[in-house]
């Protein structure tokens, strides 16, 4: 343009009308619209969130209509399936119910002895009901001592499990009913000397025990009709646990459905809770300044310092849950009222950063009022900030419930929350991995959700992204 | 700045105070009796251990008492350890919990800064996702798992290597403390690597770093001058706190390590409802919470001038 | 559609990561600094026993680890576990066990019993470690120690036997009256309230070990609080205690039996609850023995072929019902059918799963000695077989006794420790799928649920019990009614006279049939129903040899341990 001085004219200023636009001196190539309808439109396109909304679906499919579709009663324990791995299942044999064994002693039994206790055999077939030993006796024996290992023990005296310590010479048997998987056993017989002290030699003996129920357990459990149905001898199908089963034989998949409603329930609703009211709090604090601020933060700093277990005893009192009883309600409330200062504090952190900002001065001078500007201004800047913490929380909270259902406020047994499945899960990590596996990676797998929904609201919230798609 | 600091500390002072009453008055309504055993005892010792801990005596003047023995810097006797102070408790532990929680806190930190810009550098992009993968996994199971497996590993390692490269539990060298620290530190710098991602996305759409690069500056000193150092407030708003917890959360690391630290004793004193430990660690720990915290609030004006301090 | 990366684009990637590596190196620097601080700052505070070996046959010590901290070695006030190991071995008493929880004479190597006087001659050469020998006059002062108010010592009733015992501990007495006097320097008299023929027995606990009066009053109110304020007179004396962290004894070459000692040191060097991680450090050979293995560690035991071996530890675990007025616990039919239904095989060997657990049949354990051979042995308990088809027909005679449409819910108190977590859960779900019980089960951790058992606000409750000295008596008048351990207040004059005659009677035969009587009574009044003797696991290294395991006394004492070169 050339350097003629241009005058401002009022028509310059004045809205553009349909003539203009047909004319071509502005083009709008869409609607104006305003900031929170361009975050939703831009969260609906971004892949992040479209994920996270597929795990939600998801996950809430599994919790609301799972235990419609696998009827299977959470706190059912099945006590011969204890700590299965997923896919467990398989058949088993109807036999007649338990009756003691009198055993074998050295004058039932006429057989010459040596220095090793020898011939080992069994006394009848071996099950998972009961594996019956009976042993040629060794010579000038005191006892023995029965071991029972679950590979062979040949191999450096590694007798394994000591099951039995007898202390009667006469006594050549032994009925192991300890824990019974239909796995290979090696049983190892010890004989004792006078001083009750170890021989040196030790005999060997394998067995797999075969997978038997009796009728009555079998109807009990639900697997037959009813126990006049079968008999002795018959092979009866045994339930199918697709993720295994715990440490008192309940079925996990049924479990983490229903584990899903607490933990999720809490998960999501008291960090929503809490960050709501970190924010309205933070944003006061920082905004208001001075002394409201430093008042408002001390308070802060005392919440924190309380002792956290003591005041959910209390609370627990307070709310007068009864032993035994699930005190969900009280829990949130006690996590809630607990919890929100992190989130105030980092609130009041970016408020501080930006209150000083021309344009909020500016909207200040145009009247806005401080409700208006925390709305408007602040959470959209900090919204970043208060997603990750979100995101975090989430799990933080589950495992906080886990351990308050353990102290007894929350949850009461035996109904199920992935934390206290995880928790339980720990103890027999290194055996039965999936005990604690599969809780934990529905919990990840909520928080992955979170995470991603907090990406995509993040991306779609971000006020400098406005525009540019 | 030095009344700043001074008008603080008064501030603090009061909030210990507060933190402590409230302690004392919780701590008497949760139903247990500390002096109870699984023996009983007949009546006359009951009343006299109740003498000796001053527990006969209405609330209030316990109350009194308590607070003008903190005054004079003495927490009383623990019940549990029966001949022990807890001043000396808090002494011979505290040092270790607080070593082991600068170290976590260091490892946090750093990684928490050095993974965060690097997610947030290459975003969207194999970094990014292989770290957020990480963070993910590793807030999502419990402590007390991660624990037990790095302790096994070391095991593995050991045995691998033939001899002892790291010690697998206990304290007493620097090499105690490595693993143990990581452990520690990890979900706070999960957290850490979060909030500056976020943070540092934040500051690199924003208005002055498009200026300093329209300006022309060199994309070196853009990341260290601009981007970083107000990327990181966030993070230094976190930490005071984040100092505070980790060193009385040290717990399950303490367990799993065999540390003996103040983390343990604290936990055990809640279950044991032992009065005077309790009292005395949490209005220990609410003093350091609070003087954290006011180092926090200082470095904030330091880092950006923005933030005014009153 | 993708987000304007700025930061994106690649020489401003390329540049910020090159920073990026620089500040990164810096780091590193500052934090290998801060380990060198840190490092010389951890060795202040440390434990010390940074590089030791589990065994060491050259210097003769054994490294070991413990599961809680010793709270307590004033022997007078003690209680635990952990403290009760330690001073037997720092300590001794009168009497003391060996390996093979038999009593023999430790301080007092002879005594004789005359009705309610007995006589203890101590050795000429007990020496304390400071030199000096041990006296009467020790023994005099820390018996009247133990049972004065002010102590507020929770086992003083061990002392009780003695003459004037409870009457001081009441207050009611000065403690001078206590009927112990020193004859001479090493001759102790002691005169008992009524003559009971156990109680050498009971001058092995720790209650009863001797304090030096001069020493005690020395350390200002600080006895036994520090390894300065304590003197020793056991087999080893402690060297280095840090609180929390580490234990060391060594050998007490003033001990009278020192010949009979091998080891020079015995090394606590860790302290933790957490058995995997003593597991660990089994493992990596820091520790020579790993014991109180829970079920679920033995799967990593038997993986690394280590033997595994058990010992009783001496205590019975039962459910205890409430006899309150207002329980209906109270109902002998409602307890019956409790009874019957119990299957104490089916809660050790499939759900507790600690091949240590045996089922329990009765109160007094299986390892109990009789008049000859076991007690077990010679009187055999009333054998109940679990019975469900009985158990639901007592259970309707007792809906019907008291009147009710249904069964309210019943309150299961219980710990929140991992045993007593699995048994509540598993009996609840056991009473309602068998006997339709509703049972709530009230977790409560251990100070509450010891204020709750003690004040009867439960209507059953899991309980432990484990002997205080080596006599039946001490499982026998659990239930009498003047017993306050008796939380569930049973009250049976049958039962109350038994006990007075285990307590009075000096005919062994007398006694035994009065603990067979006291037997019968808790299994057919169904007074408590039986769950499990308790066992413990432990793994050991096979070089150490003649570890002490007891299921009465101190459950562990190395004292007369010795390591062999070879396994």
């Amino acid at each position: 343009m050339s350097a003629v001085e241009w005058q401002p004219r009022s028509e310059d200023f004045a809205r553009a009308t349909d003539a203009d636009r047909r004319r071509g001196e502005q083009r709008l190539v869409r609607p104006s619209i305003s900031y929170w309808q361009d975050a939703w439109r831009r969260l609906k396109r971004n892949p992040r969130a479209v994920v996270s909304l597929g795990i939600v679906v998801a996950l809430s499919l599994f919790t609301i209509a799972g235990p419609w579709v696998w009827r299977v009663n959470p706190a059912a324990q099945d006590i011969d399936q204890i700590s299965r791995p997923p896919g467990a299942g398989g058949t088993g044999r109807i036999v007649e119910p338990y009756i003691q064994w009198a055993g074998v002693t050295t004058e039932t039994l006429a057989t010459a002895g040596s220095a090793l206790a020898t011939n080992i055999r069994l006394a009848e077939p071996a099950t998972t009901q009961a594996v019956r030993l009976e042993w040629a006796p060794a010579a000038n024996a005191s006892g023995y001592h029965v071991y029972r290992n679950i590979s062979s023990p040949r191999v450096g005296r590694a007798l394994g499990l000591p099951l039995a310590e007898i202390i009667d010479p006469h006594r050549v048997s032994f009925e192991d009913r300890f824990d019974l998987e239909p796995v290979k056993y090696w049983y190892s017989i010890v004989a004792l000397d006078a001083n009750g002290a170890e021989a040196d030699d030790y005999a060997v003996f394998e067995v797999e025990p075969a997978m038997v129920i009796t009728a009555e357990e079998a109807a009990d459990r639900g697997w037959i009709a009813d126990a006049g149905a079968v008999r002795v001898g018959d092979m009866v199908a045994l339930p199918n646990h697709p993720l295994g089963t715990d440490y008192l034989g309940r079925d996990m998949l049924s479990r983490l459905m229903h584990g899903a409603r607490v933990s999720l329930f809490i998960g999501v609703v008291a960090p929503l809770l809490f960050v709501f009211f970190g924010i309205v709090y933070g944003s006061t604090a920082g905004f208001a300044g001075g002394r409201i601020d430093q008042l408002m933060m001390r308070v802060a700093d005392f919440v924190v310092a309380l002792p956290f277990l003591l005041f959910m005893i209390l609370f627990r009192i307070a709310f007068g849950v009864q032993p035994g009883e699930s005190g969900v309600l009280p829990m949130l409330v006690a996590l809630v009222l607990l919890s929100w200062p992190s989130t105030a504090r980092l609130v009041r952190g970016q408020v501080l950063q930006i209150r000083n900002e021309g344009y909020i001065g500016a909207s200040r001078l145009l009247g806005a009022r401080t409700g208006y500007l925390v709305f408007r201004h602040m959470i959209p800047n900090t919204i970043g900030v208060i997603l990750v913490t979100l995101t975090f929380e989430v799990p933080r909270v589950i495992f906080i419930e886990a351990f308050l259902s353990f102290i007894g406020m929350g949850v009461a047994p035996p109904t199920p929350s992935w934390g206290s499945m995880s928790n339980e899960g720990i103890k027999t990590m290194l055996a039965h991995p999936h005990e604690l596996l599969f809780p934990a990676l529905f919990i990840s797998v909520a928080v992955l959700a979170f995470n991603l929904l907090g990406d995509g609201l993040r991306d779609a919230l971000d006020v400098r992204l406005r525009g540019r798609e | 700045m030095l009344a700043y600091i001074l008008k603080r500390l008064v501030q603090g002072a009061v909030t210990v105070w507060f933190i402590a009453t409230a302690t004392f008055v919780a701590m008497h309504a949760v139903p247990g009796d500390p002096l109870r055993g699984e023996r009983i005892a007949n009546e006359q010792i009951l009343a006299n251990l109740e003498a000796r801990y001053g527990l006969d005596k209405p609330l209030l003047e316990q109350y009194v008492v308590y607070i003008g023995g903190m005054l004079r810097g003495d927490f009383g006797l623990s019940y549990v350890q029966q001949n022990r102070r807890v001043n000396d408790i808090i002494r011979e532990h505290f040092p270790v919990s607080a070593t082991l929680g600068i170290l976590a806190m260091a490892f946090a930190t750093v990684g928490g800064v050095l993974w965060g810009a690097l997610t947030a550098i290459y975003r969207n992009r194999l970094p990014d996702v292989v770290i957020m993968f990480a963070v993910i996994v590793g807030i999502s199971v419990p402590s007390f798992v991660v624990a037990a497996f790095s302790q096994l590993a070391l095991v593995s390692l050991n045995s691998a290597f033939g001899s002892s490269l790291l010690p697998v539990a206990g304290w007493g060298t620097v090499w105690h403390m490595l693993v143990p620290a990581l452990v520690l530190g990890l979900s706070t710098m999960a957290y850490l690597t979060r909030l500056m991602r976020s943070s540092m996305l934040d500051i690199t759409t924003s208005d002055f770093v498009r200026t300093a690069r329209a300006k022309g500056l060199p994309p070196t000193r853009i990341f260290l001058r601009h981007q970083l150092r107000n990327a990181i407030l966030p993070v230094v708003t976190v930490l005071g706190p984040q100092i505070a917890l980790i060193t009385t959360g040290g717990f399950v690391v303490e367990l799993v390590f065999a540390i003996p630290g103040l983390g343990r004793y604290f936990v055990d004193a809640v279950h044991q409802l032992d009065y005077t430990v309790i009292m005395g660690t949490t209005t220990f720990y609410g003093a350091f919470l609070v003087f954290m915290v006011l180092v926090v609030d200082v470095l904030y004006s330091f880092i950006d001038p923005r933030v005014t301090l009153e | 559609m993708a987000q304007p990366n700025i930061a994106n684009r690649d020489p401003m990637s390329r540049a910020a990561t090159r920073q990026l590596l620089w500040i990164a190196g810096a780091a590193l620097v500052g934090l290998a600094l801060l380990l060198a601080a840190l490092g010389w700052a951890a060795t202040l505070t440390g434990g010390g026993a940074a590089a030791t070996h589990a065994l060491d046959f050259k210097t003769r010590t054994v490294t070991t680890s413990i599961r809680n901290d010793v709270p307590q070695l004033d022997s007078s006030r003690s209680k635990d576990i952990e403290s009760y190991n330690i001073l037997h071995t720092v300590m001794e008493g009168l009497l003391r066990y060996d390996n093979n929880s038999n009593l023999v004479p430790g301080v007092a190597d002879r005594w004789e019993v005359d009705g309610a006087r007995v006589t203890f001659y101590l050795r000429e050469n007990a020496r304390w470690s400071d030199g000096k020998p041990v006296t009467a006059h020790d023994f005099v002062f820390a018996w009247r120690l133990a049972v004065i108010p002010e102590t507020a010592s929770e086992y003083a009733f061990l002392l009780y036997p003695v003459k004037n015992g409870e009457a001081i501990n009441r207050g009611e007495m000065p403690p001078e009256s206590l009927g112990v006097r020193a004859a001479s320097d090493r001759v102790l008299e002691v005169e008992l309230q009524n003559a009971i023929a156990y109680f050498p027995k009971l001058t092995a606990a720790q209650t009863y070990y001797p304090i030096r009066e001069d020493f005690f009053k020395s350390r200002n109110g600080r006895y036994a609080a520090d390894t300065e304020d304590l003197l020793y007179n056991g087999a080893f004396r402690i060297t280095r205690w840090v609180h929390g962290a580490s234990l060391r004894m060594e050998k007490n070459d003033l001990y009278w039996d020192k010949d009979s000692i091998w080891l020079n040191a015995i090394d606590i060097a860790y302290i933790t609850t957490d058995a995997v991680a003593r597991l660990n450090l089994f493992q990596d050979g820091r520790i020579a023995d790993v014991d109180y293995l829970p079920g679920e560690a033995l799967d990593q035991v038997l993986q690394q072929r280590w033997s595994l071996r058990r010992f009783n530890d001496g205590s019975m675990w039962f459910i205890e019902l409430n006899f309150r007025e207002d329980r209906l616990t109270r109902n002998f039919h409602l307890r019956r059918a409790l009874q019957l239904a119990n299957d104490p095989a089916e809660l050790v060997f499939k759900v507790l799963k600690t091949p240590s657990f045996t089922p329990a049949e009765s109160l007094f354990p299986s390892t109990m000695k009789g008049e000859h051979g076991l007690f077990r042995q010679q009187y055999p308990p009333p054998h109940v077989p679990t019975d469900l088809t009985e158990a639901r027909k007592e259970l309707e005679l007792a809906r019907q006794e008291l009147g009710l449409d249904t069964f309210p819910p019943l309150v299961l108190l219980a710990d929140d420790t991992p045993a007593a977590i699995t048994h509540s859960e598993y009996l609840q779900e056991y009473l309602r799928r068998n006997l339709g019980l509703e049972i709530r089960i009230d977790r409560q951790n251990f100070r509450q649920r010891l204020e709750k058992q003690q004040q009867g606000e439960f209507d059953l409750t899991l309980k432990g019990w484990s002997a205080d000295y080596d006599d039946p008596l001490s499982w026998a008048d659990l239930f009498a009614s003047w017993n306050l351990n008796n939380n569930g207040r049973y009250d049976n004059p049958a039962l109350d006279a038994q006990v007075r005659i285990a307590m009075q009677s000096l005919d062994e035969s007398e006694r035994y049939r009065a603990f067979a009587e006291v037997q019968r009574i808790l299994i057919e009044d169904a007074v408590i129903v039986m769950a499990y003797e308790r066992g413990v696991m432990y793994v050991q290294d096979p070089r150490l040899k003649n570890v002490g395991r007891r299921f009465m006394g101190p459950p562990t004492d190395y004292s007369r341990a010795y390591i062999t070169e070879e396994p």
